[in-house]
């Protein structure tokens, strides 16, 4: 987060679609590893947002992260990401059990016009620590995924965006009948990111 | 309590889990059942008609009607976003594959994996008297019979894991000096004894009877074998490794030049490619099966130097299959990872204590390392974090030898304070019913994908 150097309450377009590519990167590591879709001893601990966070050592999964996150700020600079949706599916159906859904408000302003904004530093590290939270406790009201997972994630753009070399339209990966919960949202005045998980309905409740 | 019986009905289990997987996941039921809601059937219809609806509405077009149709255009496809996803999907867990290799048991047994019970006392404890108390000896291996062979002495005695009957193989008198070094062939019928003469012995473990003697292999003792298919590899107090063909008379076909001192580590990868080799001059050799020559024998593959005490503890990763464990003596206390295609060292940790023998776990990614003083402990390891599981103690002095079950699941360890004793420490026999009983990497086909 180069950019915010001159003052710390101010805060610029750039500097805010680094903050916010950032916290997917950490928040999909979150994920995978919280809702076990990589084993554990493939991760590796870190400090962050106040917390202990932990980061994939997988290479592979590593790089995809990181051209996510790549792309992600890219298009948060640009204004033109919706939403940002973590897919997680059985590994031998295919079926979608759980979406993390991250919606994604830019102030059109900002982006048009260059202008920055005030919010500390610190408050939007607050928020996202709460949400960092919510995420690691999610496993105690989140179904069991007691099988053998992988996971994809979604980008939703505004049509106009030139599709990247390395991307492709998708499906959006719905579950039907799903069981939602909102968590926390953060702001950094320039990108709001609202937090969403839902899930497939446990069967064995209606039974 | 019998675990060869156990291992046998635990591998006829995907006939009686088949079933049980059906009924359990009905998404799993081949018939196509159309999901509605994830359907958008009113941007469909309006795909589908939109541009038919244009054309024909062209003349008595309306303004409200226009307006209409932009608004509904507008609804429907305008405001509608883009959803993208990455042409390259993120690689699925290897950890998950492995799973799904297992995958009947492991449904319904989601939680097994993460809370393996492992005992901190030893499954059985046998005397083992007159063990040589010799870092440099290799005396003690597990067949693919499941009986294990332990030198004491002048004599190899054989231990059958699944009936607990023993039997004594009387190799030689003491001006041939003890045994040092046994190792069974990958049948599981012929083992091979080297001793301290320098000689090297073939008996066929059914009929217990001698079949031949390998003379004029080594100038000294004998004290690391290794099986490669028909060849057998020794390695000797002369620094010398021999590749003897024990089909032919004249068995000897090959060796490797390179060390200095006394070679007390051998080990064959899986793939028969690589032979690595450990020796009393700290150095750690990788050497190429195809370059092994009478002539000119000098060139290995990479020349290790970083252990600063005798290599002899060496193990090949099973599930990559470029992997090397390497352990060090007491001067050095480390166990090193390398590649031995670049020969690059991967990672070295400190164990505090000599490394006298490393096992790879078949079923998880650990590694178990037996040490010196002063636990004389056998250490579980988390491999790549290398976060110790757990220690295992009970040995009273170093713990020389380890050996592992052709299941993969217990650990035989024999140390210097006249023991033997068993670790389930790799699991439960249950649960690693895949475990392959031949010498095959049971990871190999992951090895290829890589």
């Amino acid at each position: 987060m180069a950019s915010r150097t001159v003052a710390k309450d101010i805060i610029t377009l750039r500097g805010s679609a680094a903050i916010v590519s950032e916290f997917f990167g950490y928040a999909a590591n979150s994920i995978l590893y919280n809702r076990g879709v990589y084993p554990e001893e493939s991760f590796a601990k870190v400090k962050k947002y106040g917390l202990p966070m932990l980061l994939t050592q997988d290479e592979g999964v590593k790089s995809f992260i990181a051209n996510l996150t790549a792309q992600l700020s890219e298009w948060l600079e640009a204004g033109q990401l919706q939403r940002v949706v973590l897919v997680i599916m059985s590994k031998a159906t295919n079926e979608v059990l759980e979406r993390w859904n991250f919606s994604i408000e830019t102030d059109s302003e900002v982006v048009e016009k260059g202008v920055s904004k005030e919010k500390s530093d610190k408050e939007i590290m607050r928020e996202i620590q709460a949400i960092m939270r919510q995420i690691a406790s999610s496993i105690t009201y989140l179904p069991c995924l007691d099988e053998p997972c992988v996971f994809d994630v979604l980008a939703y753009t505004d049509k106009d965006v030139a599709v990247p070399f390395t991307w492709i339209e998708s499906d959006p990966k719905l579950i039907a009948n799903p069981q939602m919960v909102k968590l926390h949202s953060f702001d950094t005045k320039i990108h709001k990111v609202d937090t969403l998980v839902s899930y497939k309905n446990d069967e064995w409740d209606e039974q | 309590m019998d675990a060869g019986s156990r291992y046998n009905t635990s591998s006829r289990r995907p006939f009686s889990d088949h079933k049980l997987q059906r009924i359990s996941s009905r998404e799993n039921l081949d018939r196509f059942i159309p999901n509605r809601s994830a359907m958008d059937f009113d941007f469909a219809q309006y795909m589908l008609m939109g541009g038919k609806v244009e054309k024909e509405n062209q003349a008595p077009c309306s303004p409200s009607r226009e307006a209409y149709r932009k608004q509904l255009a507008e609804i429907f496809n305008m405001n509608r976003t883009r959803i993208l996803a990455f042409k390259n999907k993120p690689p699925p867990s290897v950890h998950t594959t492995c799973q799904n290799s297992l995958s009947p048991l492991h449904q319904s047994k989601p939680n097994n994996k993460r809370r393996r019970y492992i005992p901190q006392s030893s499954e059985r404890t046998l005397d083992a008297p007159d063990l040589q108390d010799d870092f440099y000896l290799n005396l003690l291996d597990w067949g693919s019979n499941n009986i294990f062979a332990i030198a004491l002495g002048n004599s190899v005695y054989l231990w059958d894991y699944t009936n607990s009957s023993t039997s004594e193989i009387v190799a030689t008198d003491d001006d041939n000096g003890p045994v040092t070094s046994i190792k069974w062939a990958p049948d599981g019928r012929h083992l091979a004894i080297g001793l301290n003469n320098s000689h090297v012995q073939m008996w066929d473990s059914s009929a217990n009877r001698k079949l031949r003697t390998l003379k004029d292999v080594h100038g000294s003792r004998v004290g690391s074998l290794d099986w490669n298919s028909q060849i057998l590899t020794t390695g000797g107090m002369d620094s010398m490794i021999i590749n003897n063909d024990v089909r032919i008379r004249s068995h000897v076909v090959g060796s490797y030049r390179g060390h200095s001192g006394e070679v007390c580590g051998l080990k064959w990868s899986a793939s028969g490619q690589q032979l690595a080799s450990g020796g009393n001059d700290n150095l750690l050799h990788i050497w190429d099966s195809s370059r092994a020559s009478t002539n000119s024998a000098t060139e290995w593959l990479h020349r290790l130097v970083d252990h600063t005490a005798a290599v002899k503890a060496l193990s090949w990763c099973p599930f990559q299959c470029n992997v090397l464990a390497s352990g060090g003596g007491a001067g050095d206390r480390c166990i090193k990872f390398w590649n031995t295609v670049t020969g690059a060292c991967l990672n070295s940790v400190n164990t505090g204590s000599q490394v006298c023998c490393l096992l790879w776990n078949r079923h998880e990614r650990e590694l178990l390392s037996s040490h010196g003083f002063d636990h004389n402990q056998l250490t579980l390891w988390k491999y790549p974090s290398m976060v110790k599981i757990t220690e295992l103690v009970g040995h009273t002095s170093r713990v020389l030898f380890m050996a592992q079950s052709p299941d993969g699941c217990t650990v035989a360890s024999a140390a210097a304070d006249e023991t033997l004793r068993l670790w389930n420490v790799f699991g439960t026999p249950e649960l690693a019913k895949t475990a392959p009983k031949t010498k095959t990497e049971p990871f190999v086909n992951f090895a290829r994908i890589r």
